[in-house]
């Protein structure tokens, strides 16, 4: 172990640091300045000091692209990690910006603070290679995710939402937990390379136990079938902003880091899930995962009427998607998975900040509520266009590209054998279903006519423009994908994987 | 400059929503003119097209990790396909003139249906080619959802599905193909001239052949067809009719076929007689076609009539492709020409003339208002219409049809004697459905209803459509000139190899 001064420490943990100290300055400022004003101004001020200080952790992340690996995987600083926690800080200011319409809690300088904390807990998430940190930094994730979800003490079901979440997130917890506990009596280290190499074939059962909860622990989290019952009551209770950051960013983070344990912690027993060439491993038992999740998410999302539920259902099929990355395992898919996940996480974002315009005004988030939403609120329905649109992935939109991209590279690991053919079939044929659901949304948006008494929908300035922002960045990057891509691709090179 | 059709489609799609709310005049002036603009590039570009040539428009790395380019290439075929666009377009915003509400909207995603089809007939790169595919399938379920008549939001949303579902077929063909051929290029010509494995390809070619001939109308998933037709408005089932139909026809031939050409040639064995893909398309093609025929002859509803007759053209098409010579692969391309005019002419007349005046499409309902008297305009374009759908001699189907008969008594004399009777059929559907429209009224007991004349643009449509049809029925060498080349260029290489008679 080479020896770290802790000077060195603070630099390589500056963005962190910077976000923390912006949630306690935030927190300060709102409570010692700012009690007796209007919600309102104390979300504005709250959001735009807090968006300050994720700028300024992107501008040291950029400026600052060390190579280091500090204690053996405790905490990583690469282009790849660099570039995941821009992601990760740029979506936590999006929602920031959402949330300053919000009228659901008086406590500004909590809500931001634990926002703040939680997109610390994820920067701490992706940078980590040892199972210790990586379980440390999921619960600070998660806990903070909890309260957020009952932010809204005002309606029961954001309490409810927030208690099964809680409940549900707990035991996958014990599970994580129990299988890393596992993993290091097997291998006597904590480091996921070191893990690697102390594991091997034959599977022996407590190898096979340790794989399975350590699958369920992050299924939880990327609300993958059977794994998801949380997903729908969360979506649709929590308040917009906190759901939105749960199908965004921490969906980011979270496929991340399941994407590294798997690849760097179990190369050896990754078995394959090829058609007719199963061999035993955590591929064949992820594929499987998927494939339910495709077709569990899809098939429940066209008999809701709630759109937030039908967006939970949808993220459930867009896990299955997602998943066919982690079954490919290789660098390649890890750049699809990137793609996908940031493409999709902006297209939600999105839809969560219309939906809670929409909400905001009508007081409820009914399909029927979007009647004739084209004629009250123009601009926002084209915006919502964009993004249902991507998530069904119809070009040029960034979901077709994210779509198309992970199919290539699932296919692409074996090239002449039918391999994993099968699974790409299967998710190409669920996303033919998918367009079913979408479709019913836009047509309550643009087909429908709108109620007697509606009046014009508007949105606040900021709001408005942050959708319409994400649109564009969603319609650019459908049509030049490259500009991302070729950052990821450019950042996984080094990353050695 | 031929890029220049769906770059102005589409700026025009926008300009549209940016027109103040209330201008609808506005909004159809500037789709007209949006729409000739088109028209006017896309002909300028045939007369001076030299023939043989395959002319490269843009050519552009898009992106360049995965060898994707931005690819646009025009040869005979697709010119002649982009042709027919520009005149299906201006017809369309013609017999659409009266559409009062969301007029802005309507023509938005009209001309962004348009530039779209423009797009997949020009896309030399099969990314592209994809990506235009699809985009097509939105504004058309809009355009027939918001609308449309009759069950429209279950004739639109039947027909996305059936899209999409042809589409995702497609798509795992052509991923499958693009990693198979080591994920360099989705270039056309570089993956028709990659020697996929004989067993790849005949799983390949019916799954892309299938996924593409859903879009046009191959008997048994021809289904949308009707139900699309008849709820959507008149613009929209023109367009559905005229091009987007043969969207579904073009990528059999330039997708499936010069991709996976082996995948044509025979089994080894036989099943209920059929020997191979190619036995199997063409047997549905001609099931499509007299299946189409008699099920035209029993409809109530006017539009169906229309709509089934469109699947029964469709199959010569479908046939045309099968036979696999170059007189059959001529006919087919012009019959997808002749068919795109006739069938809009013929929903023109039907949605616009007759339904929008008299709101009814019952045939039995029609007969009694004595509709030859009361806009005898729509009697006569009617006639015209039918007779060029029957494919009497002048007219663009018989040239078509006689190509594609022609072709196929070489390729199946059995089939070719089936699709004779399937014409017969044709020539009884069109004749029951003219008399029982206009001519049942009694002329002396009965007074003509007072209907609305014929306006102005409907005048304008409707000869633009005929002159058209009796030009290529006139002087088909026109087509010819440039489709023939077109076939044998060193595209279609594997496909001459391959089972080419």
């Amino acid at each position: 172990m080479n020896t770290t001064t802790y000077s060195q420490l603070l630099h390589l943990v500056m963005p962190e640091v910077i976000v923390v100290l912006t949630a306690l300055v935030t927190l300060a400022f709102d409570l010692l300045f700012l009690r007796n004003y209007r919600t309102r101004v104390r979300f504005t001020v709250a959001a735009t000091l807090a968006s300050a200080g994720c700028v300024i952790a992107i501008l040291q992340l950029m400026l600052a692209p060390v190579q280091s690996n500090l204690s053996d995987g405790m905490f990583l600083a690469d282009p790849l990690t660099h570039l995941v926690q821009a992601a990760l800080l740029l979506l936590t200011i999006v929602t920031l910006l959402l949330s300053v319409d919000s009228t659901f809690t008086e406590h500004v300088g909590e809500f931001v603070l634990l926002l703040l904390l939680a997109t610390a807990g994820m920067m701490f998430l992706v940078a980590a290679q040892d199972i210790l940190v990586i379980f440390i930094s999921l619960e600070l994730l998660s806990l903070s995710l909890y309260i957020l979800a009952a932010f809204d003490k005002g309606t029961p079901q954001s309490s409810e939402a927030a208690l099964k979440y809680f409940l549900f997130g707990g035991v996958s917890s014990a599970f994580l937990l129990f299988g890393f506990s596992l993993l290091y009596g097997l291998s006597g280290s904590t480091n996921l390379t070191q893990i690697a190499s102390a594991i091997h074939t034959p599977l022996n059962p407590l190898l096979v136990i340790a794989i399975v909860t350590t699958v369920i622990g992050f299924g939880f989290k990327v609300a993958a079938v059977p794994f998801h019952f949380w997903a729908p009551d969360v979506y649709e209770h929590a308040p917009v902003p906190v759901a939105a950051f749960i199908a965004s960013a921490s969906k980011v983070a979270s496929f991340f880091i399941f994407f590294q344990v798997m690849l760097l912690g179990f190369p050896q027993i990754a078995g394959s899930a090829a058609w007719r060439h199963f061999v035993n491993g955590w591929v064949p038992l992820v594929a499987v995962i998927a494939a339910l999740s495709m077709l569990l998410g899809n098939l429940v999302a066209i008999v809701q009427t709630s759109v937030r539920r039908l967006l939970a259902y949808s993220a459930i099929a867009h896990t299955g998607y997602m998943l066919l990355a982690l079954v490919a395992h290789t660098p390649q898919s890890l750049a699809a998975l990137l793609y996908y996940v940031l493409t999709y996480g902006l297209a939600t974002l999105g839809i969560f900040g219309v939906v809670g315009v929409v909400e905001k005004q009508t007081g409820t988030d009914r399909l029927s509520s979007f009647s004739g939403l084209s004629r009250r609120a123009p601009v926002l329905s084209a915006c919502l266009f964009v993004f249902v649109l991507s998530l069904a992935g119809i070009p040029p939109l960034a979901g077709f590209f994210g779509k198309f991209y992970l199919f290539v590279s699932a296919l692409n690991v074996a090239p002449g054998s039918s391999g994993l053919l099968w699974l790409v079939v299967f998710a190409i044929a669920m996303s033919a279903v998918s367009l079913y659901y979408y479709l019913q949304v836009l047509k309550r948006v643009f087909v429908a006519s709108p109620p007697d008494e509606a009046t014009p929908i508007q949105a606040s300035v900021l709001t408005q423009t942050v959708i319409v922002l994400l649109a564009a960045a969603v319609v650019l990057l459908g049509c030049a994908p490259h500009l991302l891509l070729q950052g990821i691709m450019a950042a996984i090179g080094p990353a050695g994987l | 400059m031929l890029a220049g059709t769906i770059y102005i489609s589409f700026l025009g799609a926008l300009a549209l929503l940016l027109l103040p709310r209330r201008s609808t005049t506005a909004a159809r002036v500037l789709a007209l003119l949006t729409a000739s603009a088109g028209f006017a590039i896309a002909l300028t570009a045939f007369l001076q097209h030299r023939s043989g040539e395959l002319e490269t428009i843009t050519r552009i790395p898009w992106i360049p990790t995965l060898g994707i380019e931005y690819h646009l290439a025009a040869d005979g075929i697709s010119l002649c396909l982009v042709l027919l666009t520009g005149i299906i377009a201006i017809a369309g915003v013609l017999f659409s003139w009266n559409i009062e509400q969301r007029t802005r909207e309507f023509f938005s995603f009209y001309l962004l249906l348009i530039g779209a089809v423009y797009g997949v007939f020009l896309s030399y790169d099969l990314f592209l080619l994809f990506v235009f595919y699809e985009i097509v399938i939105i504004p058309k379920y809009f355009l027939i959802a918001t609308w449309g008549s009759t069950r429209r939001e279950y004739g639109a949303m039947k027909l996305a599905l059936y899209s999409f579902i042809g589409s995702a077929m497609v798509l795992v063909g052509l991923i499958a193909a693009y990693v198979a051929a080591g994920a360099k290029s989705m270039s056309l010509d570089s993956l028709a001239g990659y020697p996929f494995s004989l067993h790849f390809q005949m799983l390949a070619f019916p799954l892309v052949f299938v996924g593409f001939a859903i879009l046009a109308g191959l008997w048994p998933f021809h289904t949308w067809a009707p139900t699309g037709h008849v709820a959507a408005p008149t613009a929209a089932s023109m367009l559905l009719a005229g091009v987007v139909m043969k969207l579904g026809a073009y990528g059999c031939l330039r997708v499936a076929m010069t991709l996976f050409p082996l995948g044509l040639g025979p089994w080894g064995f036989h099943l209920l007689g059929l020997g191979s893909w190619r036995d199997v398309f063409a047997v549905l093609a001609v099931i499509g076609i007299v299946y189409g025929a008699l099920v035209a002859l029993v409809q109530k509803d006017f539009k169906f009539v229309i709509g089934y007759s469109s699947v029964s053209h469709m199959g010569f098409i479908l046939l045309g492709l099968m036979t696999l010579n170059q007189i059959g692969l001529s006919g087919a391309i012009i019959q997808m020409l002749s068919h795109g005019i006739i069938a809009s002419l013929l929903f023109a007349v039907v949605g616009r003339m007759v339904y929008d005046r008299t709101h009814t499409r019952e045939l039995a309902a029609l007969g009694p208002m004595n509709l030859n008297k009361a806009i005898p305009f729509a009697a006569v374009t009617f006639v015209i219409a039918g007779m060029a759908g029957m494919g009497l001699p002048g007219f663009s189907g018989f040239v078509a049809e006689l190509m594609i008969l022609v072709g196929a008594w070489h390729a199946f004399p059995v089939l070719a004697v089936c699709v004779g009777a399937g014409i017969v059929i044709g020539v009884v559907y069109i004749w029951r459905a003219m008399q029982k429209a206009f001519f049942v009224g009694d002329a002396e007991t009965s007074a003509p209803s007072q209907l609305p004349p014929i306006s102005l643009p409907e005048r304008l449509g409707a000869v633009l459509l005929i002159a058209t049809s009796v030009a290529i029925g006139l002087y088909p060498q026109m087509l010819l000139r440039v489709i023939a080349p077109a076939l044998n260029s060193p595209l279609f290489d594997g496909l001459r190899k391959g089972g080419w008679r």
